[in-house]
């Protein structure tokens, strides 16, 4: 922010030097927005400029956001079920520990299912969470079939009248179609019992361009309907995230900013945006 | 997406290649260019200008010499991958050894990067080298990183010391000194220690990975860190590297289709080497670190230095000089000198090992093509071109119906085969006048030396190289596995 306020105050005063011009390029660079992205906009608030050119360059970033709605997408009149999925290591799991909590304040009946049946630990790592919160966490053994996993915790959340189930994924890379190839199972037989009303991407702040991958073959694979954008308190800027909404038209609903169960919050693209240059 | 930057990256080539000939400015382009490529590859800014003045100053230094060869572009390119290879590989070495067991190797890095996953894969490469290796579990923050280790150990014959539950309870710095102890009256000869992930800016936690640190004092401190990281490589490995202090970095995630030009940054920013890579999920998917092959994936041009070599040895310079006498003085490429290509082809061994090598073979297209290939082709569609009298390769315009139907007797094949054979080849060589007569100097692309840089995507049509469509009665090639190009095209063996 401290970048943008300088540069702004010589935009107005038409003081402002290639130089400057090439700082707001080199740190949008930084932010991992892309080089090509990075060179568009200031391109682009170059030839606009004699007007109100903060105004501009903000505007260009904000036209690249997804113009979906963030709000979470639930059901009134049945379990409202979320998928939760991403590379490895992302904070897919954390996550859904954090949503799971942030919808429980608000006042809804969460359970968490442990579908990661693959990576060494994934089931204990959920139950512990589902203790600390005291959020119920529908489990298999480890190494069951993930969609069969997901298929009863769906059936178990019904009966019991949950209101949302958040349903925690195994880490995989998207170059894997046999693991993509999975997820859509688990897609498609969660909803023999009952629609998925938002799959949502964990995506990792410090990721660099191969998020770009990453979110075009997982909206692919299961059709994703959002962003989680983690790992915000770090020093990565997470331009990747604007990126991803540009290309894939996906928008970002929550940031998580840390390792408590609180640190997640709604995208709010203002402070986002400001992020990005600072 | 990544598909389209080994095309940017060829087509930066291309572009030169046409030129032929090389002068000051086409070196700045290329170089703009480059820099473009290295970045969407996630180099860091700082370190991706510092790389390109380094070629634009030693690509300068040459220019004179590098216009007497036969194909400029492809000996910048040299220059740019050695240069790369240099900076990956400097300070290559394998771990040290303590004088008095045991050795002591301590994982950090930020979150999600896979230590706790990696702390098995080299437990398990040292064991299986004779070491006796035990687990130390530190990680006592994540909820049942210690649970995960166990498992891990276990599956692996590998002891864990996991003293405290983690889950936010004990001392990571106790469990760490007293693991190391442990393994010392245990006459374990090796420890491994992972620890909690940790952001560089979060001080505090900086500060507790030094004192772990300086409790067991590891013969190495390993950063391991996420392939797929972007920008934020140099100030997050600066900032371990001045909190904790590290000896060596392990790349996680290899397997995926990053580039993962944060290996270049990091290396180039600490000065540290990079020691081991990482390529799958299972204990086994770990291996050394070789440079070569991360300077290829950067570039996404596959393994170039080992083609570069091939065609080196497979096109004779007598060859390749006989085609640029023939193309500057005007004359028509004629079948004969397609044959001699298709001779050096087949010299250069595997085709579709090679091609596994060019750029632009890591788009799912191009595998696609590549799977297909069918090297009984480039056999049939010589018996072909063999079955032509001197005359008829000469100028395949006098081949009428009935010269035609002799050359598919000859050859055993199908007069459409013949057919379609000459159609191709007729479009190259218009493709090679129009070339010529729009004024561009020195072989297009593909034609004369191995410049396959220019292949992908056009490979096949036109330059009368057997086209990967078209079907043929071999076996299907083998899916290959390996995200890594270089890997990849081993594979294709
Ligand atoms: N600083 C910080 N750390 C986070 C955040 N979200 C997750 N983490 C940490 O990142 C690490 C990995 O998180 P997980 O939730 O286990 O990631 P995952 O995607 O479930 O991992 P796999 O299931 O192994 O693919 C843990 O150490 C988390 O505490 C965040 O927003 N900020
Ligand atoms: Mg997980």
């Amino acid at each position: 922010m401290a970048l943008f306020s300088k540069l702004f105050s010589k935009l107005r005063s038409g003081s402002i030097s290639e130089q400057d011009w090439d700082e707001i390029e080199r740190a949008l660079i930084e932010s991992d927005l892309g080089a090509a992205a990075a060179a568009e906009v200031v391109a682009t608030a170059k030839r606009n400029r004699g007007s109100d050119s903060q105004a501009e360059v903000i505007a260009i970033l904000t036209s690249w956001l997804s113009s979906t709605t963030r709000t979470l997408n639930l059901a009134t009149d049945r379990t409202t079920t979320i998928l939760v999925v991403g590379v490895n290591g992302t904070g897919k799991t954390t996550s859904v520990a954090k949503l799971a909590n942030f919808l429980t304040k608000s006042g809804k009946t969460v359970s968490v299912a442990a579908a990661d049946t693959f990576r060494a630990g994934a089931i204990d790592q959920l139950q512990t969470w589902g203790t600390r919160l005291g959020i119920p966490v529908i489990a298999g053994a480890a190494q069951a079939d993930p969609a069969s996993v997901a298929f009863d915790a769906i059936s178990q959340a019904q009966k019991s009248g949950v209101e949302i189930l958040i349903v925690d994924t195994a880490g995989r890379l998207h170059t894997k179609s046999g693991l993509m190839d999975e997820l859509g199972k688990i897609r498609r037989v969660i909803e023999k019992s009952s629609p998925v009303d938002e799959v949502l991407l964990v995506v990792d702040a410090t990721t660099g361009q191969n998020g770009i991958a990453q979110s075009k073959v997982f909206a692919e694979s299961v059709n994703v309907t959002g962003l989680i954008v983690t790992k915000m308190d770090g020093s990565a800027s997470g331009g990747i995230a604007l990126a991803i909404e540009r290309q894939t038209g996906l928008p970002i609903k929550f940031v998580g900013y840390g390792e408590g169960a609180t640190d997640l919050r709604p995208f709010d693209a203002a402070t986002y945006i400001e992020g990005l240059v600072s | 997406m990544f598909d389209s930057l080994s095309v940017k990256f060829s087509s930066a080539f291309s572009s030169l290649r046409k030129k032929g000939r090389l002068k000051a400015e086409d070196l700045n382009e290329i170089c703009d260019e480059i820099r473009v490529a290295l970045l969407d590859s996630d180099v860091s800014l700082d370190v991706a200008e510092e790389f390109i003045s380094k070629i634009r100053t030693r690509s300068l230094e040459v220019l004179p010499d590098i216009n007497k060869g036969i194909n400029p572009s492809q000996q910048i390119f040299e220059i740019i991958n050695e240069e790369l290879i240099e900076i990956l590989g400097g300070n290559a070495r394998r771990i040290r050894f303590a004088k008095n067991p045991p050795t002591v190797i301590l994982l950090t890095g930020l979150q999600g990067a896979g230590k706790t996953s990696l702390a098995g894969k080299l437990a398990k490469y040292l064991k299986d080298q004779g070491n006796t290796p035990i687990l130390v579990a530190s990680d006592l923050q994540r909820p049942n990183a210690v649970t995960q280790l166990q498992i891990v150990g276990e599956s692996i014959g590998v002891p864990v010391f996991a003293p405290s539950p983690g889950n936010g309870v004990g001392d990571p710095i106790e469990v760490a000194r007293a693991g190391v102890k442990f393994a010392k009256e245990k006459m374990h000869n090796m420890v491994i220690v992972d620890t909690a992930g940790r952001l560089g800016v979060d001080l505090e936690l900086m500060k507790q990975a030094k004192s772990i640190r300086d409790a067991i004092n590891p013969q190495e401190v390993l950063f391991v860190v996420d392939a797929m990281i972007g920008q934020d490589a140099v100030v997050t490995a600066k900032a371990f590297m001045e909190g904790v202090g590290f000896d060596a970095v392990v790349l996680t995630k290899l397997d995926g289709d990053a580039r993962g030009g944060a290996a270049l940054s990091i290396a180039k920013a600490t000065g540290r080497p990079i020691m081991f890579a990482a390529t799958g999920e299972k204990v086994e998917d770990f291996d050394l670190f070789y440079p070569d092959r991360m300077a290829s994936r950067i570039l996404g041009m596959g393994d170039v230095q080992t083609l570069a070599e091939q065609a080196k040895k497979a096109f004779d310079s007598e060859t390749s000089s006989k085609l640029e006498t023939k193309f500057a003085s005007g004359e028509d490429f004629t079948l004969d000198d397609f044959l001699d290509q298709l001779q050096a082809m087949k010299k250069m061994g595997s085709m579709t090992k090679m091609l596994g090598m060019l750029p632009g073979m890591n788009s799912s297209a191009m595998k696609k093509q590549l799977e297909n290939f069918d090297e009984g082709e480039l056999v049939r569609t010589q018996a072909i071109v063999q079955s032509m009298t001197p005359a008829e390769r000469n100028d395949p315009k006098i081949l009428n119906g009935s010269r035609r139907a002799r050359i598919a007797l000859g050859s055993g094949r199908a007069v459409s085969e013949i057919n379609s054979l000459v159609d191709r080849f007729s479009q190259a060589q218009k493709m090679m006048k129009q070339l010529r007569n729009s004024g561009g100097r020195g072989l297009p692309a593909g034609m004369g030396l191995p410049s396959g840089m220019a292949l992908p995507g056009g490979m096949g049509q036109g330059m009368g190289f057997p086209s990967g469509k078209s079907s043929g009665n071999m076996p299907p090639k083998k899916k290959s596995k390996s995200g890594n190009p270089a890997k990849r095209a081993a594979e294709g063996a």
